[in-house]
């Protein structure tokens, strides 16, 4: 016993070295994996707030493109308005007393931090669960699809951007409506691959492509980007899609968190049948 | 010695603000990456612990990690590069070992020695930090290509650095 500690002490250096790495591989391991908890991230108060300060300032840079945006969006909004319509005479409708119901509601927010040089990329925004975020909801761009919540601290939450090695979001050609996961490849920020697209679909360069509503967290039809190209590898039967992003992931700034309000009661009761094939 | 302890954690906290608020959005495609903030290693003094070195790069990836959102991840790369760090010191060591009060800078021991020094370094950093990064096998030439062509871009913004804030001359 003795000659062992006598070793460690002489080896201090190895096993103090020895130990700092075996704490980095499990802080390594606790962040791993879908919705693992980290342990280490920009969600936490100082490091936002650093992130918030610089933000601010890069704002004052880009306020013109952002005007433009939310000016080109406002028109879009007054289209909707009531009126803007003519009531139509009721005799040529028949309506049936049912209401809507609602599936989707949005909170917006602001991105305070982002990357896209990572393998891992994540964004920062400054809303949080007192604003009402939990995780696994979706975020969008006004002009596409961004990425999905994955930590949520009282004021911020960090989100995995679609630039994520584990990123799968189903997506569908708007026109054929075949779908497939959306993954990237780690090599430009402004493409993503839209994979297992069977051979059948009718396609072309251009064409759109929206989010399907597999996804379970996205609703139908929001905008991810267009064709850029296709091809078929060999010894496979599917296509594999380049698609190039519709909204600017390094110019992200304002953003539309997504609630899907049936999502807890359609995860069970997908759960619940699972658990009976399986029985 | 008072003041040198201040300078230091002054340039520490510099450089960390400088990788993650501007360096960290320079964006010269997936394949060069830039992390200049290994620099603060790089820079420690030769006469400094050699425990204490392992444990200062141990906690400068901590802060990294808080900041790049990756738990863990900057912490390994660091500790490996500060482990190394002794070795590669000990190894190209000039023949009567390194003076006391000289710093690892271009302008006290050359612009040989410190590219041979930082490159290694910086190399070691790099390819821990992708592969630990990336974990599979799949992308071992691409993950290769990254490691290379970042090395070489960070070793140029460590060379630019070092004159900024490490430089020994009087200002007149």
């Amino acid at each position: 016993m003795k000659n062992l500690f006598a070793f460690v002490l002489k080896h201090n250096f190895i096993f103090v070295f020895l130990f700092l790495q075996v704490v980095c591989a499990w802080l390594m391991v606790q962040n791993n994996g879908y919705q693992g908890s980290h342990v280490l991230n920009s969600s936490n108060e100082t490091v936002s707030n650093i992130y918030q300060t610089a933000a601010n300032t890069k704002e004052y840079f880009y306020l013109k493109q952002e005007n433009d945006k939310l000016a080109l969006e406002n028109s879009v909004m007054r289209n909707f308005l009531k009126m803007n319509y003519s009531i139509l005479p009721l005799t040529e409708f028949k309506k049936d007393d049912t209401l809507y119901k609602q599936q989707y509601s949005y909170i917006s927010a602001k991105v305070v931090n982002s990357s896209v040089n990572k393998r891992r990329n994540f964004l920062t925004i400054n809303a949080g669960a007192n604003q009402g975020i939990e995780q696994d909801m979706a975020v969008m761009a006004p002009d596409g699809i961004v990425g999905i919540v994955t930590n949520v601290s009282p004021n911020f939450s960090s989100a995995m951007s679609l630039l994520h090695k584990d990123v799968r979001v189903n997506c569908q050609l708007k026109k054929d409506g075949s779908y497939g996961p959306l993954i990237w490849d780690g090599s430009d920020y402004r493409f993503c691959s839209l994979t297992d697209i069977p051979t059948h679909a009718k396609m072309k360069k251009g064409d759109t492509v929206v989010t399907s509503e597999l996804s379970g967290i996205f609703p139908e039809g929001i905008m991810v980007g267009t064709i850029e190209s296709y091809e078929k590898k060999e010894n496979e039967s599917y296509f594999t899609i380049k698609v190039r992003l519709h909204a600017d992931l390094k110019k992200v700034n304002h953003v539309y968190v997504i609630k899907n309000r049936f999502k807890v009661e359609r995860d069970s009761l997908e759960l619940n049948t699972q658990k009976q094939i399986d029985d | 010695m008072t003041t040198e302890v201040i300078k230091n954690i002054l340039r520490f906290i510099l450089l960390v603000l400088l990788q993650v608020i501007i360096i960290q959005n320079i964006n010269l495609t997936g394949y060069v990456i830039l992390l200049p903030y290994v620099i603060i290693i790089i820079m420690i003094s030769f006469e400094t612990p050699k425990l204490m070195v392992l444990i200062s790069s141990f906690l400068l990836g901590v802060v990294i990690d808080y900041f790049y959102d990756s738990s863990g991840l900057h912490a390994s790369a660091c500790t490996i590069m500060g482990f190394s760090r002794y070795y590669v010191l000990k190894y190209i060591a000039p023949r009567d070992g390194y003076d006391i009060g000289v710093r690892p800078t271009v302008e006290d021991m050359g612009i040989e020695w410190f590219l041979r020094y930082a490159g290694t370094l910086v190399f070691i950093h790099h390819f821990f930090l992708f592969y630990l990064e990336i974990f599979r096998f799949s992308e071992f030439f691409s993950t290769l290509l990254r490691v290379i062509l970042s090395s070489i871009g960070t070793l140029s913004l460590i060379y630019l650095i070092q004159f900024l804030f490490f430089s020994n001359r009087k200002r007149t």
